[in-house]
């Protein structure tokens, strides 16, 4: 298998604290590879050192054998990387539907196109509404978005995360918030999502991680104790003490 | 059936009252009144064009009055010394190298003072556009040849083909098609792809980025394309008054525009126009009582943004119609 991400001796700090320390992973393709951790235990600075919104002090990370440490965030879009966010984060302004296409837009060059209506370019409403219909919201794509559910958010977060088409997708606690139904139809929605894309999940679900992950590494303190299968990690005596042990 | 809005209904009354009527009252004996309704074509031009930043993209530029002070000057500068001599190379009182001129500099101006200004956020972008209109008020100020703090006299309005601006009507006809077809170009460009863009990053700018636009380069295109259009704005603006100052790019005058876009209503086509109408009309009825009149506008500006969500035009939304 191809190595789709590796992130070789990551380190960030904030003033004293070491929020990554020496981080070593990698996603092959294809893989869904779930980092666990306790609070605090740098995920989302992890996330976000990975999509270029903070910048690593040390360390590389490359995606599909290519460098892109220092690169923008809208540049590491463009070549294939997109993520969820774990506070839901959609353009509550805009229909369902408008949210999905600017995803889909997002991925037909630039749009630096003033000339004709964005809603009338038959294309990308078809490809939004197809989107629509795979998580499940297609009788909801011309509601403002601020009128759906926080579950509902979590479902177009997905949505858009499909519609850039990425080769990896950085899914940032997709069932935070969520109740037991809503988390069961969301690791529906993942299974069936698992295998055609590489997957970096973050996510405190432990039922969840353990139903859907191909690997699993355990974050603890900005360092990567271990990482394995499902069951290597349930058996790890490391983990079980940083970790399982305590919850 | 095309089915029409209210909102579209209005649209379209306004607009052709807004032809109709001051023509009217001119070859009626009130040539008083086409004067205002050119005054306020105009600024609603400006308003039309700050609406695109402000209101679509969620821009709050306190320096826009900058640029139609800049687009007069555009208009003055060349006509000074076509009259009294000195930078031959920039004399001249026609029209077809006045207005581009202005809309050449205006879209210049936008496009370095915005590079920078578009770095920062919030009550920080504000201050800063603020602050580099300050800048061109104060260069205007030390020119003693265009008089400085005094203003420039435009002896000559520019010329162009077809229309003469001395005649009172033509000046109200072109600003009027000026003010349509501003509307109807940001109406284009807030509906297209580039205008979704530029929506979507009001609304969240960081799920824009990580879908892979570059929010920074949109925004800055919509701040040069806004700023190119006041402009214009500016350029008839000096030919309607045919004398111009520093004062006309006082911070103040871009506060009077901004009232306009959120009094009428704040990413809306007609909003801007609406507010401009209420502006000059509250101007015209309020300051023969009092110098004050400023006071009571600025109570009905409380008023609206307090109780009436979107101004104006947020009023009139009927039930279940969506914002545009």
């Amino acid at each position: 298998m191809s190595v789709v991400l590796d992130i070789a001796g990551l380190n960030k700090s904030f003033g004293g604290i070491k929020a990554t320390d020496d981080l070593n992973l990698s996603v092959e393709a294809g893989e869904l590879h779930a980092v666990i951790g306790p609070n605090g235990a740098g995920k989302t600075t992890l996330i976000s050192q990975l999509c270029g919104t903070q910048t690593p002090d040390s360390g590389r990370i490359r995606f599909k054998g290519r460098d892109i440490t220092g690169m923008k965030p809208y540049a590491r879009a463009h070549l294939g990387i997109t993520r969820s966010f774990q506070i839901t984060s959609l353009i509550l302004e805009m229909s369902v539907i408008d949210n999905i296409a600017l995803a889909v837009q997002a991925r037909d060059g630039h749009s630096f196109r003033f000339i004709r209506a964005a809603r009338k370019i038959a294309p990308l409403r078809r490809e939004a509404m197809a989107l629509l219909q795979r998580v499940g919201l297609a009788d909801k794509a011309e509601l403002p978005t601020g009128a759906l559910s926080h579950g509902e958010h979590r479902h177009m977060e997905i949505a858009i995360a499909l519609g850039a088409q990425a080769d990896l997708m950085l899914l940032d606690e997709p069932m935070a918030g969520l109740g037991i139904e809503e988390s069961a139809e969301m690791v529906t929605l993942l299974r069936d999502l698992k295998g055609k894309h590489s997957i970096l999940l973050i996510e405190h679900d432990m039922d969840a991680v353990f139903a859907l992950a191909d690997r699993i590494s355990v974050l603890v303190y900005g360092h990567i104790i271990a990482t394995g299968t499902p069951d290597e990690i349930r058996s790890n005596d490391a983990v079980q003490h940083a970790y399982l042990g305590e919850e | 059936m095309i089915s029409l809005t209210r909102r579209s209904w209005l649209t379209l009354a306004v607009m052709a009252l807004l032809a109709v009527l001051p023509p009217v009252f001119y070859l009626t004996g009130n040539p008083y009144y086409l004067d205002l309704a050119t005054r306020l074509a105009i600024l609603a031009i400006a308003a039309v064009s700050l609406n695109l930043i402000l209101g679509y993209g969620g821009l709050v530029s306190f320096g826009h009055a900058a640029f139609v002070g800049l687009g007069a000057y555009a208009v003055g500068i060349p006509a000074h010394h076509w009259l009294y001599g000195g930078l031959d190379f920039l004399a001249t009182t026609s029209g077809l190298v006045q207005i581009p001129l202005a809309v050449a500099v205006c879209a210049l101006f936008a496009l370095v003072t915005g590079a920078i200004c578009l770095r920062t956020k919030g009550v920080y972008f504000i201050m800063i556009t603020m602050a580099f209109a300050q800048m061109i008020y104060y260069l205007i100020v030390s020119i003693e040849e265009y008089g400085g703090d005094d203003g420039l006299v435009i002896d000559t309005r520019s010329e162009l083909p077809v229309v003469n601006l001395d005649n009172p009507l033509h000046l109200f006809g072109l600003s009027y098609v000026a003010l349509v077809v501003a509307m109807l170009l940001v109406r284009m460009i807030v509906r297209s792809r580039f205008g979704m863009v530029l929506q979507g990053a009001k609304g969240n700018p960081e799920r824009m980025v990580t879908l892979g636009f570059n929010v920074y380069a949109y925004r800055l295109t919509a701040y040069v394309i806004s700023g190119a259009m006041s402009g214009f704005a500016g350029a008839l603006l000096g030919n309607f008054t045919t004398f111009i100052s520093p004062e006309m790019m006082d911070w103040s005058r871009s506060g009077e525009l901004m009232f306009m876009v959120i009094l009428g209503g704040a990413a809306t086509t007609l909003g801007p126009v609406l507010g401009a109408i209420v502006f000059i009309v509250a101007e015209e009825a309020l300051s023969s009582f009092t110098i004050y009149w400023h006071l009571p506008f600025g109570l009905m500006l409380m008023a609206v943004v307090l109780f009436a969500r979107g101004g104006l035009m947020g009023m009139l939304r009927g039930r279940g119609e969506d914002r545009e």
